[in-house]
């Protein structure tokens, strides 16, 4: 590959991966049977041209490929107020990777939209909240692939035989045990993203182990912390004994061996951290979003249950950030006539800190997403209040911030 | 005061600036604006400061995989910081100065140094990196 006999394309993404095997720690490569590409967000001019350049030299991925989430809409991108030249960016350069053959997915929770790797599986997966459920929730095996390197892999179908793809670094390094947390606040969806981002800020470099959740939480709520400790941490893998695959036991978790580190994590910690989360004072809202990672199709069923024959207030913008190929599957039972009636977007292929989809000069965004609470201040210029969907709902209806801060004490 | 670390040059290179140090990681998508150099994660302590031409010192990367992606606009848009100096090998900021130096023939030098001689750099110290890896640090006044 390197010396160019299958192409320039080939000797590119080729000299790149063997660049970054060193910064892995690898020695040598191995074979991967699956990617997945976040360089389809439009982060500017750079990454475009990379992309146009790879596709105009013909490259082909070797493996099935499925593209991230990207910075367009791209059936409805007028229709929901994107800039023509924004837009026609962000279209070029999914052009581009179709052009490699990748499929037109874009989603950034692939593995709840039909692609789901194997337990053991070796994938070359990038998107962060991807990379930490498809370790640890499914158990396939990936390191943090980032943008650019992501198609590399999928062209050549290799990664450095490193980190997460070994049996050995794929061990429990540090014990986190829940203390009194009670089992209500466990059984409500918005503990798992405040346990995640909890999470991702005290274990840096670590693959943690949790103890003492004493509920078995569902695909959603995993999604959940998967994406908060990515947002707040490096998390690629973590394990929750008794439920996740390859941590059946505490001593599977540990491979035998004691935790190097433990910590606990307690009823305060979480409060402390829902705080953060909510960075906006005041109880204006005039953004409320569902959506990161993308919604899974219970999760927008819940949503049309929840706002059917309600309203959200004039002036709030509602949105709705899933899959095209969930949304394709909405208007067959109603569920997207109640949630437009509700006055929602419901965007499919691209979310609200890819784009610039919320308006101008909104200040405050609400949402049950770690992962949109914790970047939304910082590429929408928005404060962020953070509750569950129930409460975003309500909290949409009013116009006004509503949450029970009651189920936290 | 001059001190002298020695660190490892993942992606080698000389620079020269005034440290901007942080004890939290950063993610540079969402949290780094590659068209002015401004750090724009406002949970971050160094919210606000602009990090282009500046040797950013931070202990790793976190969150997202497209922080390469927004390293590598930086780098092209001239907005990226003269050097950073990690005392954790993270592979998404690895990879934004590779693709640099691949793609755009410059990079930011990027050093790992151990946790030990990373404490030793405090804002504003004027720091130097030389191709083999070295930092030299120097306090002010």
């Amino acid at each position: 590959m390197l010396a160019g006999e299958l192409g320039p394309a080939t000797q590119l993404a080729a000299s790149i991966l063997c660049r970054m095997a060193p910064i892995y720690g690898a020695t040598a490569l191995l074979p991967v049977t699956r990617a997945h590409i976040d360089g389809v967000i439009y982060t500017g001019n750079a990454g475009l041209r990379f992309a146009e350049h790879l596709a105009d030299l013909g490259a082909r991925v070797a493996i099935p490929t499925t593209l991230n989430v990207g910075s367009v809409d791209r059936e409805r991108w007028r229709e929901i107020g994107q800039a023509p030249e924004f837009a026609s960016s962000a279209r070029r350069l999914g052009e581009a990777y179709l052009r490699m053959g990748a499929q037109p997915t874009f989603t950034c929770a692939p593995y709840q939209h039909g692609h789901v790797p194997a337990f053991g599986e070796q994938i070359a997966w990038s998107e962060s909240n991807a990379v930490a459920y498809a370790n640890s929730v499914l158990g396939a095996r990936t390191n943090r692939y980032g943008d650019y390197l992501d198609i590399c892999c999928a062209i050549t179908a290799r990664v450095p035989a490193a980190g997460l793809h070994l049996d050995e670094n794929r061990l429990a390094t540090c014990l986190v045990s829940l203390r009194g947390v009670p089992e209500r606040l466990q059984l409500r969806d918005d503990f798992y993203p405040v346990l995640g981002y909890a999470l991702g800020a005290r274990v840096p470099g670590e693959t943690p182990a949790i103890a003492g959740l004493s509920v078995q939480p569902g695909s959603d709520q995993l999604k959940a912390v998967a994406a908060g400790a990515a947002s707040s941490g490096d998390v690629a893998l973590f394990h929750l004994i008794g439920i996740t695959p390859e941590a059946p036991t505490l001593e599977a978790a540990f491979g035998g061996s004691s935790p190097r580190r433990t910590l606990d994590l307690t009823l305060a910690d979480l409060r402390e951290t829902r705080d953060i989360l909510s960075s906006a004072t005041g109880d204006a809202v005039d953004v409320v979003a569902f959506g990161s990672p993308h919604c899974s199709l219970a999760e927008c069923r819940r949503l049309a249950a929840l706002t059917q024959g309600r309203r959200a207030a004039n002036g709030v913008q509602v949105f709705i950030t899933t899959s095209r190929a969930v949304r394709d599957l909405l208007p067959k039972n109603g569920d997207l006539a109640d949630l437009e009636a509700f006055g929602a977007e419901v965007t499919a292929d691209t979310c609200i800190v890819v784009a610039p989809l919320v308006k101008p000069g909104a200040r405050v965004l609400m949402t049950n997403s770690a992962k949109y609470a914790h970047y939304g201040p910082g590429l929408l210029g928005v404060g962020s209040v953070f509750g569950s969907m129930e409460e975003c709902v309500e909290s949409a209806v009013r116009g006004r911030v509503v949450r029970d801060d009651g189920a936290w004490n | 005061m001059e001190l002298t670390l020695r660190g490892t040059p993942v992606v080698p290179g000389e620079a020269r600036g005034l440290a901007l140090v942080a004890e939290m990681p950063l993610s540079f998508w969402g949290g780094y604006d590659p068209q002015t150099g401004e750090i724009i994660d406002q949970r971050h302590p160094l919210a606000g400061e602009m990090a282009a031409g500046r040797v950013l010192v931070i202990p790793a990367g976190r969150g997202s995989c497209s922080g390469s992606g927004v390293l590598l606009e930086a780098i092209a848009y001239q907005t990226a910081p003269a050097a950073i100096i990690t005392s954790r090998l993270d592979p998404i900021i690895g990879l934004g100065c590779v693709l640099g130096d691949e793609l755009h023939q410059q990079s930011p030098p990027l050093i790992l140094v151990s946790e030990a001689d990373w404490a030793q750099i405090a804002m504003d110290d004027d720091v130097s990196i030389a191709a083999n890896g070295t930092v030299t640090v120097r306090k002010p006044g």
